[in-house]
């Protein structure tokens, strides 16, 4: 079983109850066996380990772009959500990303997320993907998601 | 982008050979070298659940599968294409049913490829996600 996310001190308080902010009422997420790793005040960390049902392609062996997309996805999505002080669906209204190099077979995937502004209704974040460093960079994420309104109360 | 007359490459070969493809269920639907993928619903596909809703990842990974798709069959690559960046425009939430995709070569090179790709479910004309990106073609990388 993974260990518990660590969330910081400046991380909001409802992170702490919330299940679904650590991905596991994300039925997808689950899918591609994402994993939150660490979650502080507007920024997220998780990773995806290597497995053999989710190459891209056999003659290499390297995980699917596809998978990087919805970790990167998922993860942005977090550190949008950590951001704001209560629990707020969010919405992926775009998302660019740039592949700067094949991700390694075998190897697991940290993904980082800082949502570096925040508006009344969108969430800029950003995010790479990366096995070692930041620095040696699978892939960049820039993102924009919509907050979504909480249902009224009845 | 070769112009051979040889018929173009089985795209049901190609994705059963894909891990990936066969993980998210995704099949085409190809009438000559006009291809529409098709992701079947099944709930490891949702992200949000209380609305339901698809992941956007996944739909952003159907998009991008159906561009190699597409670059396979109509440039008939040997290998497959390498993405050098995409860009997603999530236009409406996915439902729990089967999506479609189907994408336009906008631009294809000797090395890059410029590609465009829609994604919808019940209605053709109300799209749920856009992709467009560029690709590596090159047979040598």
């Amino acid at each position: 079983m993974p260990a518990d996310p660590e969330i910081a001190d400046d991380a909001p308080a409802f992170v702490r109850t919330a299940a679904n902010m650590m991905g596991k009422f994300t039925p997808h997420a689950v899918a591609i066996g994402f994993e939150v790793v660490a979650i502080a005040r507007a920024k997220a960390v998780g990773r995806i380990a290597y497995r053999e049902d989710l190459i891209g392609d056999p003659e290499t062996g390297v995980i699917a772009g596809g998978v990087i997309i919805a970790a990167l996805d998922q993860i942005c999505g977090m550190a949008a959500m950590a951001a704001l002080d209560e629990l707020t669906p969010v919405a992926t209204l775009d998302l660019r990303i740039d592949y700067m190099r094949a991700a390694t077979p075998g190897r697991t995937i940290t993904l980082s997320a800082h949502c570096y502004k925040l508006t009344r209704s969108i969430a800029f974040v950003r995010a790479l993907a990366f096995e070692d460093e930041e620095g040696d960079p699978i892939a960049n994420a820039t993102s924009a998601f919509m907050l979504t309104a909480r249902p009224a109360q009845s | 982008m070769s112009k051979d007359a040889s018929p173009p490459p089985d795209i049901d070969v190609i994705l059963a050979r894909l891990p990936y493809a066969r993980f998210l269920g995704v099949r085409a639907e190809a009438h000559g070298d006009e291809l529409t993928l098709v992701m079947p619903f099944k709930p490891p596909l949702i992200g949000n659940p209380s609305l339901p809703a698809l992941h956007g990842g996944a739909v952003g990974a159907f998009m991008e599968l159906t561009a190699f798709a597409q670059l396979s069959v109509a440039a008939r690559l040997t290998r497959l294409p390498k993405t050098i960046d995409i860009t997603i425009d999530y236009l409406r939430s996915g439902k729990p049913v089967d999506a479609f995709a189907r994408a336009r070569m906008v631009r294809v090179g000797r090395r890059i490829a410029n590609v465009h790709v829609e994604a919808w479910q019940n209605e053709r004309a109300a799209p749920i996600a856009a992709l467009h990106g560029n690709f590596l073609v090159t047979e040598e990388r």
